[in-house]
């Protein structure tokens, strides 16, 4: 089971819609102060915040990926494409984190 | 909570699923677009400030996500921490409306 891909594409989707659960107060908080941006955004220009931000992008794009795989095996009779999906979601999760990555 | 509920949760996480992924894909081409040539306020909020299309396409992200994180971390919290009844429901309720407090306040910091 746990060697499944579906499997990982679950826990996939999970953690990173966690993460997101936790991140999204601390950015719009921070999109909040909108006076202070600039000093917000020099701060993050750390390395680890840097770090930080690609995790969270590729978690989106991970989620993004993951719910639309969710969304097609519930509505489209595409059930024999299960481990298909799983691997279009990791493609595209890699492919953002990627060009997210060159653009930083 | 009963049947009919829990299937309202269910098309309500499942439409403001089908909402994010437009919204999704539109901010994950802004994101990458935008860092290219590094982030400023000023660029941020010259994009944004008074823009009403940006305006509603945010106001929008904002209400999809404070439907749908809450109705995910409660699958979370009843599966993985066995966190259920209405203490639970209260308590994400509580987080609905904090999200979309601050989401709301951080769309019209950038836009006002």
């Amino acid at each position: 089971m746990r060697q499944h891909a579906s499997y990982w594409a679950f826990v996939v989707h999970r953690v990173s819609g966690i993460a997101l659960a936790l991140f999204l107060p601390f950015h719009f908080w921070a999109l909040g102060n909108a006076m202070q941006l600039e000093n917000f955004l020099h701060w993050t220009q750390q390395p680890l915040v840097k770090l930080g931000e690609w995790l969270i992008v590729v978690a989106l794009a991970a989620h993004l990926g993951g719910g639309l795989r969710v969304l097609a095996l519930e509505f489209l009779p595409w059930r024999d494409w299960q481990k298909s999906l799983a691997a279009a979601a990791a493609a595209f999760a890699l492919a953002v984190g990627l060009a997210f990555a060159l653009a930083l | 909570m009963t049947f009919r509920g829990e299937a309202r949760l269910w098309i309500a996480q499942r439409a403001s699923a089908a909402v994010l992924a437009a919204c999704v894909a539109v901010h994950l081409v802004t994101i990458v677009y935008a860092v290219r040539s590094g982030l400023t306020a000023a660029e941020i909020l010259g994009r944004t400030r008074g823009s009403v299309a940006w305006f509603a396409f945010y106001s929008l992200f904002v209400l999809a996500v404070t439907v749908h994180a809450p109705i995910g971390l409660r699958s979370v919290l009843n599966e993985w921490l066995g966190w259920r009844g209405r203490s639970r429901d209260f308590a994400l309720l509580l987080f609905a409306a904090f999200l979309g407090w601050i989401g709301m306040r951080a769309v019209l910091g950038v836009f006002a």
